[in-house]
Order: structure tokens, then C-alpha cells, then sequence
């Protein structure tokens, strides 16, 4: 008699935790996926995209929708995985797309070595806004258009900046 | 309104099960089919036939290697086509960083650059590799494959070597 109680109870137990334990897995699965699919918010720094972003830090707010549709264009700011370093991803700006003719300077502070590239099929062309301290295309190359992370549309730090990053 | 629950709630079953499907096959593992001759014999040899009309494999694909890209000699993995990034292929490491690469048709000797690889499929007669588009980045790289899943008599587990002939680094 006192033993079915005992089993009873610690049934009910069991089933309580594994129904909380469910919630919490559907939660985490639910993140993910919102992270992964439709927007997540990231923190970036460095010198490359001055003026744009700045130096100290910025939360920025990505999407991952319009990489996986092809809707991007030049102009756009993407966070890329960069193709020097995997575990790392860059954020810089969208010059050009494939077929486009892109003309660089491979060292802007001498104003002569100027050189002409066509990016091949399924590349874009990535460049930091500030020429003189980014690592982008112009080092590595055209990156494929596989390396896309996700699209930057809005600043939320800091706040006297809050807004859309479009133009 | 009874008619109106059971949709409710089998629409929110589904919504559920998707949500947890979409990310085991993301952060843990997945499987997918292979698709041509290029990894022959490794998969779909022209052998396995199934009542007359050749099947094609399925492979089990584990993501876990993707935290820190750490890969090694003659792992297989699935990649996003560097020229077209809707399209996944499957293929052999031969070089990591640093590696120098002959190929056995020309005599050019390349080396892969700092955070990419060498693909080459295990057939080397039809097979779209880094011998024709070059080193691919490791950020394109999807999973590792480990195991065959599908057919039941091919279920085994996918092997590291490296293919005969080739010297990978000096």
C-alpha cells in the first residue's frame, strides 16, 4: 500500500519535470530558430566601418531573411563569415555584385596602383567603410555569396543613435 | 467549434515538431540524400541497385564540428556551392591551411591559403572540385559526414582516408 503511493508520487514528479522540461527545450528551439531565421541582435566593434558604426561598440539588429530570398544589393551592410578566419564574422558593406566591375585602390593612402576586378558568379564584393583600417575584399578577394550571415537594418546602442542604418 | 480546436491543435503539434526538427538538423545532425556519381564509390556506387533502378544514398551529416571548423585530412563534408550558394555538394578535404596541392593533370603546385581547404570528389572523372573552381573557404562548410543511413545494406560508417597518390603536405 505504501509502496503504490510512493510509485504514485514519484510518477506525478517525473511527469511534472519532464513536462517543464519540454517547455523550456520548445523555448530554446523557438529562439533558436527566431535567431537563425528571422532576426537576432549582435554586438560589433573595430575600427572598419567608421564612420557608419563606431569605434567603441554597437548593438545592431540583423535579419536573415533577404540573404536566403537573393534580395540583396549594393549599398547593404552584411555580416559575413570571414573567409580568412571561420569562427570569425566580419561586418562590412556590399560594393558589388556578380558581374559587376569593380574598380580599388589596393593601397588608398598612394593614389596610383588602381586595378579592375569583374566578380565571378555567386560573389559579392565586401569593403569597410573606412578604407584605411579594413581587412575586406580587397585583400581576400570577392567572397561567395554563401558566406552571408544576415542583413543589418537597425541600430539600438547607443541610444542618441537608435534607428535604421538605411540611407 | 469542436472541428475548429482539433485544427487548433494539430496546426500547433506541427508548429512544434518543425521548430524542434529545424534545430537538431541545424545545431546536431541531419541527413540528407546524395545526388550523382562525383563521391563514387564512396556513395552510390553503380552496384547498389534496388529492383532494377539504382537508389540513392542518405547520409548522416554531423554539425558539431562547426563550433570550432576543426577538420582533418579526408574528412568528407557538405558544403554550399561557392558559386551558387543554393546548391550543396559533397566532398572530400585533401588540403587545409598551409597544405601545398599538385594537381595530377598539370604541374602547378597551389597553396591553400590561410581558412580554406581542397575539395576533391573521390571521382575523379566526374566531379565538379576545387579543381575547377579553386580553394573554398571554410565558412561554407555545413557538416561533416559520418555515416550511411540508407540503404539498408550500405548502413555503415564513412571512413577518413586519403585517396592513393597524392601528397598532401611536405
Amino acid at each position: 500500500m505504501r509502496a503504490a503511493k510512493y510509485i504514485w508520487q514519484w510518477r506525478s514528479i517525473a511527469k511534472q519535470a519532464f513536462t517543464q522540461t519540454s517547455i523550456v527545450a520548445k523555448f530554446l528551439c523557438l529562439l533558436h530558430v527566431t535567431n537563425n531565421y528571422l532576426c537576432s541582435s549582435t554586438l560589433v566593434y573595430g575600427p572598419s566601418m567608421l564612420p557608419t558604426l563606431n569605434i567603441s561598440g554597437d548593438v545592431l539588429l540583423v535579419e536573415h531573411i533577404s540573404h536566403r530570398l537573393g534580395k540583396l544589393g549594393p549599398g547593404d551592410v552584411v555580416l559575413v563569415r570571414s573567409p580568412v578566419d571561420p569562427r570569425k564574422i566580419v561586418t562590412k558593406r556590399i560594393v558589388g555584385m556578380e558581374g559587376d566591375r569593380i574598380t580599388f585602390l589596393l593601397d588608398p593612402s598612394s593614389n596610383d596602383s588602381c586595378n579592375i576586378i569583374v566578380v565571378p558568379k555567386g560573389h559579392v564584393w565586401i569593403q569597410g567603410d573606412n578604407m584605411y583600417a579594413s581587412s575586406d575584399s580587397r585583400h581576400f578577394g570577392p567572397v561567395p555569396y554563401g558566406l552571408i550571415q544576415g542583413k543589418v537594418f537597425m541600430r539600438v546602442w547607443p541610444p542618441h543613435s537608435f534607428g535604421s542604418l538605411e540611407q | 467549434m469542436g472541428s475548429g480546436n482539433i485544427l487548433w491543435s494539430l496546426a500547433k503539434n506541427y508548429f512544434t515538431v518543425g521548430l524542434i526538427g529545424l534545430t537538431i538538423s541545424d545545431r546536431y545532425a541531419s541527413v540528407v540524400p546524395v545526388r550523382g556519381t562525383s563521391m563514387s564509390p564512396t556513395f552510390n556506387p553503380q552496384t547498389s541497385t534496388f529492383w532494377g533502378s539504382s537508389i540513392d544514398d542518405c547520409v548522416l551529416v554531423e554539425k558539431f564540428c562547426l563550433e570550432k571548423y576543426k577538420f582533418s585530412h579526408g574528412d568528407v563534408v557538405v558544403f554550399s556551392s561557392p558559386s551558387n550558394h543554393k546548391e550543396r555538394l559533397i566532398k572530400r578535404i585533401i588540403g587545409l591551411p598551409g597544405d601545398w596541392i599538385g594537381t595530377p593533370h598539370s604541374h602547378d603546385v597551389v597553396k591553400v591559403p590561410e581558412g580554406h581547404c581542397w575539395v576533391e570528389g573521390d571521382n575523379s572523372l566526374s566531379s565538379m572540385d576545387s579543381k575547377s573552381f579553386g580553394p573554398i573557404p571554410l565558412g561554407l562548410i555545413n557538416g561533416r559526414v559520418t555515416h550511411i543511413v540508407w540503404p539498408p545494406q550500405r548502413i555503415g560508417e564513412v571512413e577518413t582516408r586519403m585517396p592513393q597518390g597524392r601528397f598532401s603536405s611536405f
